[in-house]
């Protein structure tokens, strides 16, 4: 492989740990990031990274289970066998980064200690204090730092993706990227390139995310022509501490080692919240979902916590809007040493200590499920086959997305501590594809530089063309940015209604063209923020658009996204005989929903706006089943839906007693 | 801990914030200092101010200019992106709360870049020698392979209490901001010179110069983990070598500075036991 370099995009768990696999297998790697890649995004996941490991597996956990709670947890929007292969591959990341050196925490007896999480009733989730994703993070960069000292890892940080370069046969072989100190334009040749750029964020204007997390290089691709999926899935934090300039998260393991959700009963009731007794305290996650209290699933959480403020009033705060998260029954030295990071941060940023008083927190953008739509080879079991070159490759050849910008993993909903997982995961599960990949195809370095010239010379006419509008008179591109995240926060979040997203998709449309008069006040060319930023507002647009979009045609809820005008409504009947037709119904209605909507919907780019597709889910592993996570009568209609898929099951035969039949005939 | 008061009280708000930014065009120019003003609202941090400064583009004297340039990354101090002086004071911007600064000084906020590195333009700073510093102590657990191999080594729990804070390290540079010993180093590019020419001058450069508190602290991170510490004789070589721990001079500036509470002192006093003994050994393995 001597010739052969991949071009790896972004610097977080997926880029770096796709750049040390690859590394590793003797590949070169040009590896390029908007910041130093240990300042990437990754540093601010907290809570864990899930696996089924030897404590759960005696209490009858399996690498099957954490795939069914991952699959169930998104309501059946994944694809199973890529799923299926994380879920196995769990134990094996974690060891793998216990090995590099990650500083997880101990139990008493040296063991890695776990910690429950949401949407599960084990304890899988490994942690390194507060700050996991910090500290996954730090050991990937140091192994990459290592192989760029061995000579095959060259990085080029402080340098924004401009595009992929297609051949005149669509294949991708390299990229144009940016240098945001000189500003110099330049091609990157590349057998394969692999986009590893996180989440979309900004388009909210204010979320948990990272300023570098515009969602611009996913939109790169997707106006290049990669395809973008399930764009209106966009995973809402129930917890995180409002900011001016961001919402900061509050992980889930503030939940997860004992933290409790609460409200008083009383509207506006002025007393501080050590003085109102337990039995004046609404512990509403508890009480609605006994099961899972205050660890439902993400979306349920928000939903919930979004209402208690929105429809029944019952804020703790006049002024804005949130809830107590309280941790003040958890003794100090067990919440420094478990959360340590995350109480420093409320400490930092509120002037409360957390350990004396509950936490005040309201939900918060937080994630994307959706984006770039990739491609994967299943196996006889249903999961992944190594090595195949199809794994995490867009529609475009030679073009990868691993991490967070591809859509691939989550489904409707995210597990806490399972993007920690998938990215890890998908970046060292595409290296060894990639290599098989290059072995069929001419060396990008060997192909006609007009190529490579062609594309740097529109980039630079695109560069030069919005340096030219300085004359003051367009619009100002960090208040069209407020702008788009304003209608994006308030159309496009937790309640969603379709005739504020037509709304919200005419108005963000305008802005394709809106944000082409942008006028810079910096037309330099030396570290012109200015002039990234605005580009990175452009592409903001169009996954924007696929949001609204994908949102506006899907009528109907599941997981993050849900709309009230097309909600399955619990249980009224309270006589059996009536409650019991009733969950027929509700079945009923459940099978036709799933028939029109259990698909992915996919995007491509038109030129102004994007088109969307529904395409088919593969579940060959496990057959859609109601999601009912503290659904009134969700105990009869998961005894009636069970009664039908026996009677299913009972009147087709499988295909493998099928087989079995027909060998014993020959 | 920094444990911050409560808000300025509505009386005390002002309506304005007056900004000073040191600024710079870019290496080799005359830094100036410019002011800004602007609107003030509740809640803000220096963050917020630098995206208002960005915004509006002009400064307080109605002068249009281009937008002040910053590095920032995650706003939630975990980062270590936008370090920066502000009132004097090394440290990240986002976790500098617009309310304190004013308490400390009603009639503006100063920002300046870090004076130890070299400005690329305005408060954006080259830190690439920190990056550098951790290549030379080689801080990283030297694996056989990325294979699965199984579960890493059993750690006591008291173990990764002692490693756990040394490794949230976020590379701000606080610390070398503060040390009297770690000297500004500034290549300046020549004309036409190719990037590897370059770097191999920077590379020469750092290494005759002190290696700093953040990376004596990660030697000895590596040091004591069980498959990490197979590189320790390598670490104690470059610690005992030039712009190594002897270059300290035991001021301890950086831990008083560090926004993560790394106690850096006691790594460096680690780090000089195993570098004496380090080089005692030696003379008798001559």
């Amino acid at each position: 492989m001597a010739n052969n370099r991949v071009l790896v995009v972004g610097g977080g768990l997926a880029g770096l740990s796709a750049t040390m696999k690859l590394a590793e297998l003797g590949v070169a790697v040009d590896l390029l990031s908007l910041t130093p890649v240990k300042r990437s995004h990754s540093v601010c996941a907290q809570g864990g990274i899930n696996s089924v490991n030897d404590q759960t597996r005696q209490q009858g956990d399996t690498e099957w289970n954490h795939f069914d709670d991952t699959i169930y947890g998104g309501d059946f929007l994944q694809n199973q066998p890529p799923v299926k292969e994380m879920a196995y591959w769990a134990p094996k990341v974690i060891d793998l980064m216990d090995r590099l050196g990650v500083t997880f925490n101990r139990t008493p007896e040296g063991y890695i200690d776990r910690r429950r999480f949401g949407g599960t009733l084990y304890k899988r989730t490994a942690f390194a204090g507060a700050t996991t994703g910090q500290q996954l993070l730090y050991a990937l960069d140091e192994q990459v730092r290592r192989w760029e000292v061995e000579g095959l890892v060259k990085k080029y940080e402080f340098w924004d993706f401009l595009g992929p370069i297609l051949d005149d046969n669509g294949r991708c072989v390299g990229a144009v990227a940016q240098d945001m100190v000189s500003m110099e334009i330049r091609s990157f040749a590349a057998d394969a390139v692999v986009v590893a750029t996180g989440g979309c964020g900004l388009v909210y204007g204010r979320s948990t995310m990272s300023v570098f997390c515009t969602g611009s290089a996913a939109s790169r691709c997707f106006q290049a022509g990669a395809k973008y999926g399930n764009g209106e899935f966009i995973q809402v934090h129930p917890t995180a501490i409002p900011g001016a300039d961001k919402l900061r998260l509050m992980s889930e393991s503030a939940r997860g080692e004992g933290g409790r959700v609460w409200v008083p009963r009383k509207p506006n009731d002025t007393r501080a919240p050590k003085q109102i007794p337990a039995s004046e305290r609404y512990f509403f996650l508890e009480e609605r979902f006994p099961k899972y209290g205050n660890l439902v699933p993400r979306d349920i959480a928000t939903r919930e916590i979004f209402n208690i403020c929105v429809n029944e009033g019952l804020s703790v705060d006049p002024t804005r809007m949130c809830v107590y998260l309280d941790l003040t029954h958890i003794p100090r030295h067990e919440l420094d040493r478990k959360l340590g990071g995350i109480l420093e941060i409320y400490e930092k940023f509120q002037g409360v200590d957390p350990r004396e008083e509950p936490m005040k927190i309201f939900p918060a953008v937080h994630y994307s499920m959706g984006g770039l739509w990739v491609d994967y080879e299943a196996n006889g079991e249903g999961g992944l086959l190594p090595g195949s070159p199809r794994n995490q490759s867009t529609n475009v050849p030679g073009l990868y997305a691993i991490g967070e910008c591809d859509y691939q993993y989550h489904g409707a909903n995210r597990l806490g501590a399972n993007s920690l997982l998938s990215c890890i995961f998908s970046g060292l599960f595409v290296g060894p594809g990639i290599v098989n990949w290059m072995k069929s195809n001419k060396a990008a370095a060997d192909l006609p530089k007009s190529i490579f010239e062609r594309a740097v010379g529109e980039h630079t006419a695109r560069h030069k063309k919005l340096l030219s509008n300085a004359s003051g008179a367009g619009e100002n591109p960090y208040l069209l940015h407020q702008e788009l995240g304003d209608i994006m926060t308030r159309t496009a979040t937790v309640v969603r209604y379709n005739n504020q997203l037509t709304e919200a998709y005419e108005k963000v449309s305008a802005m394709v063209e809106r944000s082409q008069r942008c006028s810079l006040a910096d037309t330099g060319n030396w570290t012109n923020q200015n002039v990234i930023f605005t580009k990175s507002l452009q592409d903001m647009i169009p996954i924007a658009q696929c949001i609204l979009k994908g949102a506006l045609m899907r009528d109907e809820s599941r997981g993050a996204h849900f709309k009230p005008d097309f909600c399955m409504p619990s249980l009224q009947a309270t006589d059996p005989t009536e409650r019991r037709l009733e969950a027929e119904k509700w079945c009923d209605a459940f099978e036709e929903n799933t028939n029109k909507f259990l698909k992915s919907s996919v995007c491509s780019w038109k030129g102004q706006e994007p088109d969307l597709v529904f395409e088919d889910i593969d579940t060959r592993l496990m057959k859609p089943r109601p999601r009912l996570y503290g659904l009134v009568g969700g105990e009869v209609i998961e005894e009636v839906w069970k009664q039908r898929s026996r009677t299913k099951e009972e009147s087709a035969p499988s295909k493998p007693a099928a087989a079995k039949q027909l060998a014993g005939s020959v | 801990m920094i444990a911050p008061g409560p808000e300025l009280s509505p009386a005390r708000r002002p309506s304005k914030i007056n900004v000073r930014v040191l600024r710079q065009d870019g290496p080799g120019t005359p830094p100036y200092w410019e002011r800004h003003q602007v609107d003030y609202e509740p809640d803000m941090n220096v963050i917020s101010v630098l995206q208002k400064i960005a915004a509006q583009a002009t400064t307080f004297d109605g002068k249009k200019v281009s937008p002040v340039a910053w590095d920032c990354g995650c706003l939630e101090e975990v980062c270590g992106s936008c370090t920066m002086v502000i009132n004097g004071r090394v440290r990240q911007s986002c976790s500098a709360l617009v309310d304190r600064l004013l308490e400390d000084n009603p009639e503006e906020i100063q920002l300046q870049p870090m004076t130890k590195f070299p400005v690329v333009r305005d408060l954006m700073i080259d830190r690439s020698r920190l990056f550098h510093s951790l290549k030379r102590v080689q801080a990283w657990v030297p694996v056989d392979s990325y294979f699965d191999m199984g579960a890493g080594p059993r750690i006591p729990r008291e173990d990764q209490e002692q490693n756990y804070p040394l490794s949230q390290c976020m590379s701000c540079g606080c610390c070398l901001e503060a040390c009297p010993q770690f000297n500004k180093v500034e290549v300046i590019r020549h004309a036409g010179e190719t990037d590897e020419a370059f770097d191999a001058r920077k590379k020469q450069a750092y290494d005759a110069e002190f290696i700093g508190p953040h990376a004596i602290s990660q030697a000895m991170l590596f040091n004591s983990h069980p498959v990490g510490k197979n590189l320790q004789k390598e670490r104690l070589e470059t610690l005992t070598g030039t712009g190594g721990i002897q270059a300290c001079g035991n001021a301890q500036n950086c831990v008083a500075v560090c926004p993560k509470e790394i106690p850096l002192t006691t790594s460096i006093a680690r780090a000089g036991r195993a570098a004496t003994l380090h080089s005692i050994k030696k003379l008798f393995d001559r």
